[in-house]
């Protein structure tokens, strides 16, 4: 059961809201924890259908194909990319708010993926959702005691009388004034709005808490404020976190492993260090060095920025093959022949990536020509038993090592 | 675009085929008997019944409306019932296809009722229309640019003190003085163009679309301030103005152009539904339009009349729908399909 | 020799029912051509309200503007609208954050870039638009000659920004102001935007404002930085020197609430308490006393009661800063960089 004692100190000098204060070292990774959710090849097509008299489905956009990730208990996983990679639409499924075309969505030892709406009513509790945009997440004709009691009401989870405690409880949890309940959403900043969000959705105790965008659309002193506030409250009611989010250095920060999406895929996912520091495919590369670094500016070295040409492809019409090839400056024949699988490289460390390699020390040969049974121009090779370990969610105790092209670990 | 077209207008005719149905249904579902009705007050039961029989009201519901509907594609004889056709052929009337009924009451085809009533609501419409938005639309935006001010709140208390009177009162109150005290107008009489000319067509049309133009004026006024408020915000003006555009330029090209797209929505539903006639200012300048005939139909149980007003307006108002969705295509470029 | 761009004391007051809003007080700074500043703030400190008040936006509100802001040796804040008008778009230019509810959905681009030309040159609608397919192509848009006919929803973010630049930039002003140019794209856009900006200011020798909440976006572009809170300049000085020697606790938050993409992962994100002030009612004194952590420093109550003024920083040069504090640089370097930045701060040790 969760604690409730408040996390912050409640006796501030005035009569304003109590917040998360002091600084916070980047959560840790705890290697041996079981995985809360697992998610294999869950994939999510949206019908795209004609204009003519009868309307006809002519393709599909392919939101989300083929994603396979954990998010250990208590852990976070972060999840980045840019707009249109499918990391919302993954977010949106794992809710459940979106009913996947394909795949698996382990929650707690239950394939919660195909579940109708009624059996779903008690996971619900389970899984909550933290929004972006404070400002229209909140029901501005709605109380916050209103807000932020209703999972109760609707759970049933305490009897009538127990409400307003709990919510008042709630709200100092997450910094606010339990005084404040009868108040508006309109009343409340933008970073306290987003507090009370975050307060509605761990009314329920919940075990998982995918939070999209949690503080992009805050102001950049409160951006900190509310980060740290979900570092408390995940060590507190040991919550699990699927962390989405455009902003890499946010997500460095709170995340022990970080995903990266491209066009529906995952095509990268490490431990915080190794993705950060050794990213080994192109994209991580280009999207880590497109990030303005202000320390590295105030030394007065600028890093040799990676230019990514044209735009992101359509999703309806991908290329096939690897999907990042069209702007990939490593792009050889292989690419467009055979797509990448998402292979591991390292103890924590998968890459989806015919020449996965640090920077500037891209392999010339590919590497996954023995995984996918291709020789080095993409050509099926006769005989050859692809590996099919791939897409398996979560690291394995082997991996294939790429100094020595042999498979290394346990 | 066309296929789009098609597709509305499909699901239109099916729409009225299903308001046909409802119509049928209403009308009989009245307490009231409508063959009773139709006998008159000193009516025996066998008259009663005779009459009945020849309306073909005794037939089932589904049945009437199934003769209804093959006889807009087909025509038909009247009365239904073919013995008493036979016995009194001279007394059978033909209507022919597109037949949407024939009405004991006034001796006359639907259709043929229509013909002369369509031109005095259509000019009545048209006319009221153009003053309201002409009128409507220039004072909703002078009274947003100067708003707070004596100019804007006074001209939307004018227009909510027209839309506070009901339209009877001011038409009479028009007829009185503008016709009848101080003669600037000639008292209205419905004068088609073949009849006396456009000069007179206009003249005679002039009190009574001013009386309907005034009670939808005050609606449009608030829409267009509104409307052009809204437009004033937009972060798409700030940009005009930054790049040095002049105040005139930007109120027409940029807010106005904007705020018209919800106007033409409105005016165009609104126009469809003044089409079918407005009822009380035709019956107090004595038009003889689609709204008295709708009155009159309903007041003498004549179903034909009504079933036929029913599809008359309501493809009115489909068609309008229809066309503002493809003109709202035209206007805004974000809506068009494919 | 006078400054390309020279703003100074500059007010820009609201009145509203329920009192006066100050959103700018007594801001200075200068500007040359070639030159960039970035103006550092979060939501109510006064950036974009005192950078519109340059290109006259305030004319014609209930604001209440004073000061002087020189261009060119001309006084934007005494010209009548007419000549405030015909500069704008012209001699200073301005684009903003969100370049889709920037641009009017029902023109096309092409329309709305010529418009910006024929405003202000006496052209045919052919000229204009063979102007207007030059500058497309010069800000990066591909098949300009195609993409000019298209409606602004049919463009890409990115592409978005690139044409909306095309259009600050047709005229060839001296001043660019850019309003979180960035803030709405991704970053790798971003990025390919920051670079044309710098492109194109080395080819017209522009001077360019960059109004952003981003220290990152700053740190990369600016020469110059200026960090406002709550109206006024809090610090200012040459980006490098305030990047690396910040000498205004609020400065030391920002650089110690916002974590980045390389460095040591222990180091510790500290937010700066509290909220953003009231610009009705700012607190007495120095108004980021009540989100301070040193004003214990400082003796007496100094911070509470008397507003500081802008004053030389330790190292000298042009850096200034609003702060009582007595020895800022000894402050960041014993306590604040060794949280933030630890392998830095060893190396300076």
């Amino acid at each position: 059961m969760s604690s409730s004692e408040p996390l912050t100190d409640a006796s501030a000098a005035d009569a304003s809201p109590v917040e998360s204060s002091g600084a916070h070292a980047a959560s840790r990774l705890d290697p041996g924890a079981k995985a809360v959710l697992t998610v294999q090849n869950l994939r999510m097509y949206f019908p795209v259908k004609t204009s003519g008299i009868i309307r006809r489905t002519v393709g599909h956009v392919q939101a989300v194909d083929g994603v396979s990730f954990q998010v250990p208990t208590g852990g976070a996983l972060g999840l980045v990319g840019e707009s249109g990679c499918g990391k919302s639409t993954t977010g949106r499924l794992i809710t459940r708010l979106l009913r996947p075309t394909g795949g698996t969505i382990d929650f707690d030892g239950r394939d919660i993926a195909q579940l109708s709406n009624r059996e779903l009513l008690p996971l619900r509790r389970e899984i909550q959702m933290i929004f972006q945009d404070p400002a229209t997440s909140l029901n501005p004709r709605h109380t916050v005691g209103a807000i932020v009691g209703a999972p109760l009401l609707i759970h049933k989870v305490v009897p009538k009388d127990k409400v307003l405690p709990r919510v008042q409880e709630l709200l100092e949890i997450v910094g606010l004034n339990p005084e404040h309940y009868n108040r508006y959403p309109h009343e409340f900043s933008g970073g306290q709005r987003q507090r009370i969000g975050i307060a509605r959705a761990l009314t329920l105790q919940p075990k998982l808490l995918v939070a999209d965008e949690p503080v992009s659309a805050l102001d950049v002193s409160i951006q900190a404020q509310v980060i740290n506030l979900l570092q408390d409250v995940q060590k507190e009611f040991g919550i699990g976190f699927l962390f989405i989010a455009h902003d890499l250095a946010v997500v460095r920060h709170f995340c022990p492993e970080v995903a990266v999406m491209y066009l529906g895929k995952i095509v990268e996912i490490a431990d915080r260090e190794t993705l950060y520091l050794r990213p080994h495919h192109p994209y991580t590369q280009a999207l880590l060095s497109a990030v303005p670094d202000v320390k590295q500016a105030a030394i007065g070295g600028r890093r040799e920025r990676i230019r990514l040409e044209g735009d992101v492809p359509s999703p309806i019409l991908p290329p096939s093959g690897c999907r990042f090839r069209t702007r990939c400056s490593l792009a050889q024949e292989i690419c467009a022949k055979v797509e990448p699988p998402l292979m591991q490289i390292g103890p924590r460390h998968k890459v989806a990536c015919h020449f996965a390699g640090e920077l500037g020390h891209a392999p010339k040969e590919p590497v996954t020509m023995q995984v996918c049974g291709v020789d080095a121009h993409g050509s099926p090779v006769a005989g050859a038993a692809p590996d099919v370990q791939l897409n398996e969610p979560g690291f394995s105790d082997s991996w294939l090592d790429l100094q020595t092209g042999q498979r290394a670990g346990a | 675009m066309f296929a789009y077209a098609v597709r509305r207008v499909f699901a239109g005719i099916i729409m009225l085929t299903a308001m046909s149905m409802v119509t049928f249904v209403m009308f009989f579902a009245s307490p009231i008997d409508p063959a009773q009705f139709a006998c008159g007050k000193n009516c025996s039961l066998e008259q009663r019944a005779q009459v009945r029989k020849g309306l073909g009201y005794d037939q089932p519901v589904w049945k009437q409306w199934k003769s209804f509907a093959v006889g807009v594609f087909k025509g038909r004889d009247y009365p239904e019932d073919k013995s008493l056709r036979e016995s009194a052929p001279q007394l059978v009337a033909h209507c022919a296809a597109p037949c949407l009924g024939y009405s004991r009451v006034n001796i006359a085809t639907v259709t043929e009722e229509f013909k002369d009533r369509i031109p005095v609501s259509s000019s009545l419409a048209v006319m009221a229309f153009l003053m309201w938005i002409a009128g409507g639309i220039a004072l909703g935006a002078i009274a947003a640019i100067t708003k707070g001010s004596i100019i804007d709140r006074g001209v939307v208390g004018t227009a909510l003190v027209f839309y506070a009177f009901p339209t009877f009162f001011v038409g009479l109150f028009l007829l009185k003085f503008l016709a009848i005290k101080w003669q600037i107008f000639p008292v209205p009489n419905y004068i088609s163009i073949a009849d006396g000319g456009i000069g007179s067509w206009l003249t005679n049309l002039v009190l009574p679309g001013l009386t309907l133009a005034l009670f939808y004026m005050a609606g449009y006024v608030r829409m267009t301030r509104a409307f052009v408020l809204e437009s004033m915000g937009e972060d798409y003006l700030r940009t005009a103005k930054a790049k040095g555009l002049a105040p005139r330029k930007i109120l027409f090209k940029h807010t106005m152009r904007a705020a018209l797209t919800p106007l033409v929505t409105m005016a165009g539903l609104d126009f469809a539904g003044l089409l079918g006639g407005a009822v009380i200012t035709e019956t107090v300048f004595n038009y003889n339009g689609l709204g008295k005939l709708a009155v009159d139909s309903v007041q003498t149980y004549d179903l034909p009349t009504i079933v036929g007003l029913v599809l008359l307006l309501g493809a009115f108002v489909i068609l309008a729908n229809i066309i503002v969705d493809i003109l709202y295509a035209f206007i805004d470029p974000r809506v068009r399909v494919g | 020799m006078s400054s390309f761009l020279s703003v100074r004391d500059l007010v820009v007051h609201f009145p509203t029912v329920d009192g006066v809003v100050k959103a700018t007080e007594n801001l200075s700074y200068e500007l040359d051509r070639g030159q960039t500043l970035g103006i550092v703030g979060e939501s109510g400190s006064g950036k974009s309200v005192s950078s519109s008040a340059i290109l006259g936006l305030h004319r014609g509100t209930n604001a209440e503007v004073s000061g002087e802001i020189m261009l060119d040796g001309v006084d934007l804040l005494k010209v009548n609208d007419e000549t405030i008008r015909r500069k704008r778009g012209r001699e200073v230019a301005m684009i903003f954050q969100d370049p889709l509810s920037a641009m009017h959905p029902y023109y096309t681009v092409g329309n709305q870039i010529s418009e910006a030309y024929r405003v202000h040159n006496n052209v045919s609608r052919k000229q204009a638009r063979a102007r207007t397919v030059e500058m497309l192509d010069r800000v990066g848009i591909p098949q300009p000659d195609r993409r000019v006919d298209d409606y602004p929803h049919q463009f890409s973010g990115g592409m978005r920004q690139r044409a909306m630049i095309a259009m600050a930039l047709i005229n060839d002003p001296g001043l660019l102001i850019a309003d979180e140019p960035t803030t709405a794209l991704d970053v790798t856009v971003q990025a390919q935007i920051l670079d044309l900006l710098q492109d194109l200011q080395r080819e017209f020798n522009s001077a360019i404002i960059i109004i952003t909440h981003d220290l990152g976006v700053v740190a990369e572009m600016a020469d110059d930085v200026l960090v406002m809170y709550a109206g006024r300049a809090v610090e200012y000085g040459p980006t490098k020197e305030i990047l690396v020697h910040p000498e205004m606790p609020y400065t030391w938050g920002l650089l110690s609430s916002v974590p980045d993409v390389v460095g040591d992962t222990d180091a510790k994100l500290i937010p700066i308490r509290g909220n953003p002030p009231s610009l009705l009612t700012p607190p007495a004194g120095c108004a980021f006393h009540p989100r301070c952590d040193h004003t214990d420093k400082v003796p007496g109550r100094l911070c509470f009661t008397t507003l500081p003024e802008l004053t030389p920083a330790r190292a000298g040069g042009d850096h200034t800063k609003r702060c009582h504090l007595v020895n800022p640089d000894e402050v960041y370097a014993k306590e604040v960089l060794p949280e933030i930045a630890p392998e830095m701060s060893e190396e300076d040790a």
